[in-house]
């Protein structure tokens, strides 16, 4: 009997239960869409903070002082270490070498213009270089680590012999892209103007194999500029990795801290010194936590509005049906029994609304992730169990008051008709 | 439990029609509605206040996350750079008029630059700045100790192992003369500033003679306020060349360009879920009370001062709802700039006529949807029960 009452009550009426399963399906869309967002926020956030650039550089480990000023370097080119341009690939071979987002190997040496009367740099870099390690191949240069550099019209080819010229030293020799540059008795072609607002204005940027032989050091690298997505630190971050407990100490190398990455490229490239750039890398841990707050109180904020909506069109669907339940109690059912009833139905219809929400929710926060950010926003699965229940438990704590005051409701009056 | 309001309204329409003038009439209608069904108005006029105070907090957030945010980037340092042209100085007002055009808010900091030697030979370069400012611009430097008196230096991690392995005090030379400083405390920041030597501008400047050549700047506001700025500052110092820090000011963009972008989509969800339930809540009460509109219906009640009744009734809640809700929602936007950014969040004003008037629509819409319904229905048959 009581599935048949539930079920012939559940088929009725569709017009007015259809109300409370809008809301109900919105709710849980909306709670869904959030929940996603929030919690895939803070990579993209992070993703979205590698436009800064580079937050670690490696640099030989017996270095001599630079002598820079002015973006010109005073000490002379030969002098000091270099790192291998042969162990770079390694850096992909680190422990946390998926959150490497790329890097670029600089060699910067001070060279002859013609035309101008002081000397100037050269930096020899990686564009868009295309590398393996193992079985892994990948690209990586300035393109990925320095987003902010512009480039009219060409990006010079890695293994060509074609160079990008800075916008001011461009005015000064007053040449442009196309024309041919001549450096230290080698004849270049500009492929492009570069303006990147540093000091790259005023230098002149070519492939590593051509600064390389310039200086006559094949395979030399002064520094390496590594861009990695990161952890905001905290205080197991700053720890001295030899004063650690090995637990700890694992716990410490299998996080991805700015200072762990840099510990793992120090032991994956020889004689290398690796150094956060502390002004890339202190910030963004603090505007990553802000931001990441902010949509968690935003999150709290729609989960609140999502069940006030559900047990506000839940109140109303179940406050109409008075007379029904005063014809039930006249024929002698207890409370017990309507009030089952109503929340075997409330369940029917959360379970629905959940189902139909979770879905419209997942769609939503895809096409979030697709418009804003250009990637996906991943659903996890156990979110699918988490949200039924908060559908079921929502829906349940909107019913009740008004399953409450129904129950409560003299048969008498509401056969009448009134109230 | 009963609901002898009907009865009683309907009683008191016919006395009131005899007797009280029309006009007080409209009023005292809606009055009593409010009074005799206050239950189910205190809910509906509930969700009203809260969508209001959800819509308030939400838009409020959106409006001064920008700034907060700003400040927060703000950290990352100088996003302009005033530097002398081809190795000269700067003229002596220039950090003034820097100040001027940037804003007081702006942290402005110079620096002059100078190379010079060791006892044993080495070259090392040697900047002269104001430390006050710099701690605030550049807050991502590590400083071990914070220079105190004038003669006292801060040493960058590398300059250190050339110029006093020992942390004690040692000599420098420029163009001859010789200075004798103390080691600080050591700097780290694992760019270019760790293989230079920091010193107080007025004791670098007596010792050099070099004033300075650079000035960052940290300048709030947004990109186009900025660029006007710069080029203000251009015509003003002409000797100078002005450049946006193209990596912090794009970086910035993209990420605020972003977390707007986000903000914005989940405040609209927030504020549609909340006017859904509003909805709700009001159709509800509106068609609870089918039986209030077949009695003036009966009563012969034109249809335009029936809707106008529950116009004005919807319209009141909107009013008394976004009122109410507004004040909350401040006080939420305020928690959460305190929780969340440690600032108090500048309550919006601007954003009131927007939650007033959405809140007035709402309760409109969810008025008349209903009544659209029921003016189709006979008054007899609601009154019978049906």
């Amino acid at each position: 009997m009581f599935p048949r009452l539930v079920y012939e009550s559940f088929r009725h009426q569709t017009r007015r239960k259809l109300l409370a399963g809008i809301a109900i399906t919105l709710g849980v869309a909306v709670a869904t869409a959030m929940i996603a967002v929030a919690t895939d926020i803070g990579d993209k956030i992070n993703r979205e903070l590698r436009s800064y650039g580079a937050n670690l550089v490696v640099t030989p480990q017996e270095d001599t002082l630079d002598v820079e000023v002015g973006g010109v370097n005073l000490k002379p080119p030969s002098d000091g270490a270099f790192l291998s341009e042969a162990d770079l690939p390694k850096i992909h071979g680190t422990f946390w070498h998926h959150n490497i987002v790329g890097f670029s190997p600089m060699l910067p040496i001070t060279v002859k213009v013609a035309g101008v009367p002081k000397d100037v740099t050269l930096v020899g870099t990686y564009f868009d270089k295309a590398l393996s390690f193992g079985t892994e191949k990948f690209t990586t240069g300035v393109r990925i680590t320095h987003p902010w550099w512009k480039i009219a019209p060409n990006w010079p080819g890695d293994e060509s012999q074609s160079v990008l010229l800075g916008e001011r030293l461009a005015a000064e020799v007053g040449k442009r892209a196309g024309d041919t540059i001549d450096v230290d008795g080698h004849p270049l072609a500009i492929s492009g103007i570069l303006s990147t607002g540093g000091a790259e204005d005023d230098q002149i940027v070519a492939p590593l194999p051509v600064a390389q032989t310039i200086l006559g050091k094949p395979g030399a690298v002064r520094r390496v500029y590594v861009s990695a997505l990161t952890k905001p630190q905290d205080a197991l971050a700053v720890r001295d990795p030899k004063t650690m407990t090995p637990e700890v100490y694992d716990r410490w190398y299998c996080s991805p801290y700015v200072q762990s990455i840099a510990y793992q490229l120090q032991e994956a490239i020889p004689h290398s010194h690796a150094e956060q750039i502390r002004q890339v890398a202190q910030n963004e841990g603090t505007v990553l936590s802000r931001i990441k707050g902010l949509m968690l109180l935003v999150t709290l904020a729609a989960l609140f509005a999502s069940a006030l909506a559900v047990s506000a069109a839940m109140a109303t669907a179940i406050f109409e049906r008075r007379v029904e339940i005063g014809l039930m109690k006249a024929l002698g059912a207890g409370s017990l029994v309507v009030s089952a009833i109503f929340f075997a139905e409330a369940l029917l219809l959360a379970l629905i609304g959940g189902f139909a929400g979770f879905i419209a929710g997942a769609f939503l926060a895809r096409q979030i992730g697709r418009s804003i950010f250009n990637s996906q926003i991943a659903i996890e699965p156990v979110l699918f169990p988490i949200i039924m229940v908060i559908a079921v438990l929502v829906t349940f704590a909107g019913s009740a008051a008004a399953i409450r005051r129904a129950v409560k409701f003299d048969p008498v009056f509401a056969l009448r008709g009134e109230g | 439990m009963s609901f002898p309001g009907t009865l009683l309204t309907s009683k008191q329409v016919a006395n009131r029609r005899a007797q009280a003038p029309h006009t007080s009439m409209f009023a005292r209608m809606l009055l009593r509605a409010a009074v005799l069904r206050r239950r189910r108005a205190a809910s509906a006029l509930m969700a009203m206040i809260v969508a209001a105070a959800v819509a308030t907090a939400m838009m409020n957030l959106y409006v001064d996350v920008q700034a907060k945010l700003r400040t927060e980037f703000r950290s990352y340092g100088a996003n302009v750079v005033v530097v002398a042209k081809d190795g000269e100085s700067l003229p002596p007002d220039a950090l003034a008029q820097v100040e001027s055009v940037f804003g007081p808010k702006t942290m402005a900091v110079p620096f002059s630059y100078a190379v010079a030697r060791t006892k044993d030979g080495q070259s090392v370069v040697v900047v002269g700045t104001d430390f006050a400012r710099v701690r605030t611009l550049n807050q991502w430097w590590k400083v071990s100790h914070w220079p105190e008196s004038k003669n006292e230096a801060l040493i960058g991690m590398r300059a250190a192992a050339v110029v006093t392995p020992e942390r004690k005090p040692f000599e420098l030379t420029f163009q001859g003369k010789t200075i004798e400083l103390v080691p600080a405390g050591m700097l780290q920041t694992g760019a270019g500033e760790d293989s230079r030597v920091y010193l107080d501008q007025s004791q670098f400047q007596d010792w050099t003679g070099v004033a300075p050549s650079t000035i960052e700047v940290g300048a709030n506001g947004t990109a186009s306020d900025i660029e006007s700025s710069i080029a203000q500052l251009a015509a003003m110092l002409p000797k100078a060349e002005i450049r946006p820090v193209r990596q912090i000011m794009e970086g910035e963009a993209n990420v605020l360009n972003k977390t707007r972008a986000t903000l914005y989509a989940t405040a609209s969800l927030v504020i549609l879920t909340s006017a859904l339930c509003v909805l709700a809540t009001l159709i509800g009460w509106v068609f609870d009370r089918r039986r209030d509109f077949a009695i003036m219906k009966a009563l012969g009640a034109s249809e335009r001062l029936i809707n106008g009744f529950f116009a004005a009734e919807a319209a009141a809640l909107g009013v008394v709802g976004a009122i109410l809700g507004f004040s909350i929602g401040i006080g939420v936007a305020m928690w959460i700039g305190r929780v969340n950014f440690h600032a108090p969040v500048v309550p919006r004003l601007s954003v009131f006529p927007y939650v007033l008037a959405g809140s007035v629509l709402v309760a409109l819409v969810s008025a008349i949807l209903p009544i659209g319904l029921l003016r189709r229905v006979q008054p007899a048959m609601i009154l019978r029960g049906e």
